[in-house]
């Protein structure tokens, strides 16, 4: 049996338990009269140790989403669960927490600090975490083992991006939540990237959700979610999912 | 170190100008703090110590002759302690080395030593002996204006007759803390010193046999002290009471206590402004810092850093500029200290005035500056933790431009290109480029300040010596004489011009306030102490009512046309009611005028006069000075040239510091304030000079438009600090008036040169700094953040 395959198994087999599970979300945001309606009503379970793909034009609310999923906004209306804990009415605290322990954040500019090594930035999240990686460990899982002591502006923006990934996954998290973490990458730099993710996602067994408008991506998820207008139009299941060697654009 | 340190130092070790410029200011800001406390906290120790050693007394009087039994009485007043009974008389004294002639005041001292009120400390030689009439204890400070020494000996008028007093032992007292010659305000040392002889000497040459002329009373715990004073004045008016005070109004309490009111004033005053600063530069500074870092604190968020950690991430950047800042701040203040109270040991003799801060000061200061760089850094900690993170990931929507007013009005048009962004930029943002004006308007200010005291002392010291006092020389009678003694004066050599004056003392009543006082009566020839309005012209005194120090009057609560009380306290004691006629503006002193005549109806006297001022051949000083010495109806006499001297000398250290501190650190904070400005408009615009760059403006041009910018502000700023400084010097003064002498509201026009100048070359320092900065910019990095 194919890693591959086995990992799709294993979701299915989970499948009935989501890990997440968000029910009528709704975003709006209001700038002076004008109000946008970022997300209308979206439904959306994600198992463990899955492999998703959000799909979906510029402005359609993939960013709102995921934001809301990470803990890092909060919905308009509707209810968010992880696992038993209720999200959505939860305070501050309660959201620092549950992104401190849970989640990992991929963003499309890397976002490292830019006065920490790559080292530092990885220590940065490791040094609050229950059960962290060593953060040079994470760093060579990214394949990245000798530029550890490097600042940001030392790197190229695919490495960049792979010490943003490392610095997600050191604190072993239970979801990943990549938003358009190829956005700002080359080609031949952007499929490294999406390995870097497809292998920890099938080593370590976290959740991964990736956004992208690059519709190609989709084939090394598990399932993918078409958004499109604050909704979600569509969710289709890959019968075989891709390595990102194999996909092109 | 966690990896949140790391950052920290790193960003700190990132902005090492301007956070050393808000260590600098703050340092400053404690520096004063600590510098004022301790001074405090030393004179204060030092006072009480010597106070209860001693045994200061609480009560005072002075009395022209009264009989020894009647210290019982005086004893039996209820409240009263102790009492004390003195001879005490001021003669002239022949100093060897000494031209002019020097006044000593006499006091008198039992034969064989017990515990007195006022007592004796004594640094040097020994008490008098009992059979030894001739022995003197002299003051600490005269013995060594005048280098005497134990076993020299000094002459001294006493009564008509010359004696010749062995210096036994050199000693001082509290009540002679501050040791001035009755009348003035600044200390000369060579020319007046106190000796302490034996009681039978002075009754014996004074007629005093069984007699006193001076007493000072303790109080028991809970006594009413104008009680007291109300009982002994009526006990000793029979007798020629001069009317008993209390410790307010015994010159040498009133001087240090003047001080350190002041001490404490400047100590809250000065580094509430200069850390008021300090939070202003941390906070534009730290406020900046979080508009920058806007996506790497939405990332600390997003990983699950709380409130808590990251407002103490960016409170501690306030706090590590603190802490150099403090320690700094801390050991320069008590270095400044000891240099404060080793020049108040000059003026403030006692027997030890050492550096003696109270031990939790150093604490409490660090306190102070960890608080104002936590004020500072508070609403930037704030904004961090408020930062909505999602909100935080998204790019900055560019900024709003309008157009305005000055876009319509076609002006614009006529601008070249740098000229019109420089414009554009600043109507922009009014409130940052008002915040930034403003600051250097502060900075400004406080230079003007500085020198306002340096301006202030010089004018006070040309008006007070050379326009008020325009005689050469001023003579004191022991006693009152008759009119025809001016010709007496006029006939010694070298007397050019010769105006006699008429002093009671008195004590002037208004409401329920009152005030022990002198009325000096003029006569309208007089040219040598001209009495002057605020504008300088002279004030004549009318034939019928009183003319009142301003200060005086304000202390009464009397206008010009109040019908004041005034109770003569020699002589036949008249009590009359006599109409405020006008103000006079003297900054030294408290004085009341009549004119002569008036004043000798009210006394029902003939001419009668208390002393002269004299215009002298300087050529014939010499010999005058020689006569003067052996006139024994002279108590003192007061050579102009020589007091000014010796103000100057005593002073002129004192002033130099405490200004030299005050216009230093003005300086700094001026520095601090507009390198931090440039700094952070270095910062919020490298973007778009990068990308001017990029299209390929000159180092120059980029330069300029920068520049140009804060130059404008700056030039804007400027006019509008002098004015500042202007009114915060006026408060000042306010904040600084004493009864006895008040700092007048002069600034010259150096002053508000040198405070533009320092500001202006602030400015260009620190442009040099930004343009070294410019030409080092990397493009490419530049433009590759989105910020
Ligand atoms: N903070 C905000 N204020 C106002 N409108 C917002 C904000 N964030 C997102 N939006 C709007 O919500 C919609 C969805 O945005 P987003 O989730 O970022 O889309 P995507 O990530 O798919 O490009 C867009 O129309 C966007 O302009
Ligand atoms: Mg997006």
């Amino acid at each position: 049996m194919s890693p591959a395959s086995e990992l799709t198994t294993r979701a299915n087999l989970a499948g009935s338990e989501p890990v997440f599970h968000i029910h009528g979300v709704t975003k709006v945001y209001r700038m002076g009269d004008v109000e946008v309606h970022a997300l209308r009503g979206v439904d959306l379970d994600l198992y463990a140790g899955e492999f998703v793909v959000v799909l979906g034009p510029s402005g359609s609310g993939k960013s709102t989403l995921l934001n809301i999923l990470g803990g890092l906004d909060v919905p308009t209306a509707g209810e968010v669960h992880y696992l038993d804990h209720q999200l959505t009415g939860a305070g501050d605290a309660a959201l620092t927490r549950f992104r401190r322990e849970h989640v990992g954040f991929v963003f499309q500019f890397y976002n490292l600090i830019p006065s920490l090594t790559a080292l530092e930035n990885v220590a940065l999240v490791t040094e609050i975490a229950d059960h962290p990686m060593d953060p040079e460990k994470a760093l060579r899982m990214v394949d990245l083992g000798e530029r550890l002591n490097h600042f940001p502006s030392q790197l190229s923006g695919g490495e960049q991006q792979r010490v943003a990934i490392a610095r997600a996954v050191a604190k072993r998290p239970d979801i990943l939540l990549c938003d358009e973490p190829t956005g700002a990458l080359d080609y031949p730099t952007g499929k490294l990237v999406l390995d870097v993710l497809d292998r920890i996602n099938r080593d370590l067994g976290t959740i991964a959700v990736v956004i992208t408008h690059n519709a190609a991506i989709a084939g090394m998820a598990d399932r993918v979610v078409r958004v499109g207008s604050g909704r979600i139009v569509e969710i289709t299941r890959n019968e075989r999912r891709l390595l990102p060697s194999e996909l092109s654009w | 170190m966690t990896a949140l340190h790391h950052k920290l130092f790193r960003d700190l070790g990132r902005m090492a100008g301007q956070m050393t410029a808000i260590t600098a200011v703050l340092a400053c800001g404690i520096a004063t703090y600590v510098t004022m406390r301790c001074s405090y906290d030393s004179l204060l120790f030092a006072r009480s110590e010597y106070y209860s050693a001693y045994r200061f007394a609480d009560v005072f009087a002075h009395v022209k002759r009264a009989p020894e039994a009647l210290a019982r009485s005086i004893a039996e007043i209820p409240g009263v302690a102790a009492v004390q009974t003195r001879i005490v008389t001021d003669v002239t004294l022949d100093v060897p080395g000494l031209e002019e002639p020097a006044t000593a005041r006499l006091v008198s001292i039992p034969a064989r030593r017990v515990l007195l009120l006022n007592d004796l400390f004594l640094r040097q030689g020994r008490y008098i002996e009992p059979d030894r009439r001739d022995e003197a204890v002299i003051s600490e400070a005269f013995a060594g204006a005048n280098l005497l020494k134990i076993g020299d000996s000094v002459d001294a008028v006493i009564n008509g007759k010359w004696e010749r007093l062995r210096i036994a032992g050199i000693g001082l007292s509290p009540e002679y803390l501050y040791e001035v010659k009755p009348g003035e305000i600044f200390p000369d040392n060579r020319r007046f010193g106190v000796l302490w002889i034996s009681r039978e000497t002075l009754e014996a040459a004074f007629d005093m046999k069984e007699a006193f002329n001076d007493v000072s009373l303790s109080l028991a715990q809970g006594a009413s002290e104008p009680e007291v004073i109300e009982r002994l004045d009526h006990l000793l008016e029979p007798y020629g009471g001069l009317g008993a005070y209390g410790r307010p109004d015994q010159i040498s309490y009133r001087f240090i206590a003047d001080e350190l009111t002041e001490l404490r004033a400047m100590g809250l005053i000065l580094p509430t402004i200069f850390l008021a600063i300090v939070a202003f530069l941390l906070h534009v500074v730290m406020s900046r810092l979080v508009t920058t870092e806007r996506s790497q604190i939405a990332v600390l968020k997003a990983f699950g850093y709380g409130r808590l950690e990251i407002a103490g991430h960016y409170l501690k950047f306030g706090l590590l500029a603190a802490l150099p800042g403090s320690v700094l701040g801390i050991a320069g203040g008590l270095w400044l200290g000891s240099l404060f109270t080793g020049v108040y040991a000059r003026y403030f003799h006692f027997p030890v005035l050492r550096l003696q801060p109270e031990p939790y000061l150093p604490l409490a200061a660090a306190a102070v500056g960890a608080g104002a760089a936590c004020i500072g850094a508070l609403s930037a900690a704030r904004r961090a933790v408020a930062l909505a993170p999602a909100e935080a990931m998204r790019p900055e929507s560019p900024e709003k431009f309008r157009a305005g007013i000055l876009e319509h009005s076609g002006l614009m048009t006529w601008l070249v290109p740098a000229t019109r962004m420089i414009v554009r930029n600043l109507s922009r943002r009014p409130w940052k480029a008002l915040a930034t004006a403003l600051g250097i308007a502060l900075a400004v200010s406080i230079l003007v300040v500085g020198r306002y005291t340096i301006d202030s002392v010089n004018y006070l010291v040309d008006l007070q010596f050379r326009v008020m006092q325009r005689e050469d020389l001023t003579i004191a009678f022991q006693e009152p004489r008759p009119e025809h003694a001016r010709y007496e004066l006029a006939q010694l050599p070298g007397v050019l011009q010769v105006e006699t004056f008429r002093e009671v003392p008195a004590r002037l009543r208004f409401g329920h306030r009152s005030r022990k006082s002198s009325i000096l009566g003029t006569s309208r020839e007089d040219t040598l102490r001209p009495l002057l309005d605020r504008n300088l012209s002279w004030v004549e005194v009318p034939a019928e009512g009183i003319v009142l120090n301003s200060r005086l009057g304000e202390i009464l609560g009397a206008r010009p046309g109040s019908q004041i009380q005034v109770e003569v306290l020699e002589g036949a004691r008249p009590v009359r009611l006599v109409t405020v006629a006008g103000w006079v503006e003297q900054p030294i002193g408290l004085g009341a005028y009549m004119q002569a005549n008036a004043l000798h109806r009210m006394m029902r006297e003939a001419g009668t006069i208390s002393g002269a001022h004299l215009k002298v051949d300087s050529t014939q000083a010499a010999r005058l000075y020689s006569l003067l010495k052996r006139t024994p109806s002279i108590s003192a006499v007061a050579v102009k040239d020589v007091a000014l001297a010796s103000f100057w000398k005593s002073y002129g250290d004192t002033i130099w510091i405490s200004t030299t501190m005050l216009v230093g650190f003005a300086s700094i904070i001026a520095f601090g304030i507009v390198y931090n400005g440039l700094r952070i408009a270095l910062s919020e615009r490298g973007h778009e000079l990068a990308s001017l760059r990029v299209l390929g403006y000159t180092r120059a041009e980029i330069g300029r438009i920068l520049l140009g910018e804060q130059g404008l502000l700056l030039v804007l700023a400027i006019p509008f600090g002098l004015a500042l400084g202007y009114g915060l010097s006026l408060l000042t003064s306010h904040a600084l008036a004493r009864d006895l002498i008040r700092l007048p509201l002069v600034i010259g026009p150096v002053s508000y040169t040198y405070a533009a100048g320092i500001v202006v070359a602030a400015g260009v320092l620190s442009g040099l700094v930004v343009i070294r900065r410019l030409a080092h910019m990397d493009l490419t990095e530049v433009l590759k953040s989105r910020e």
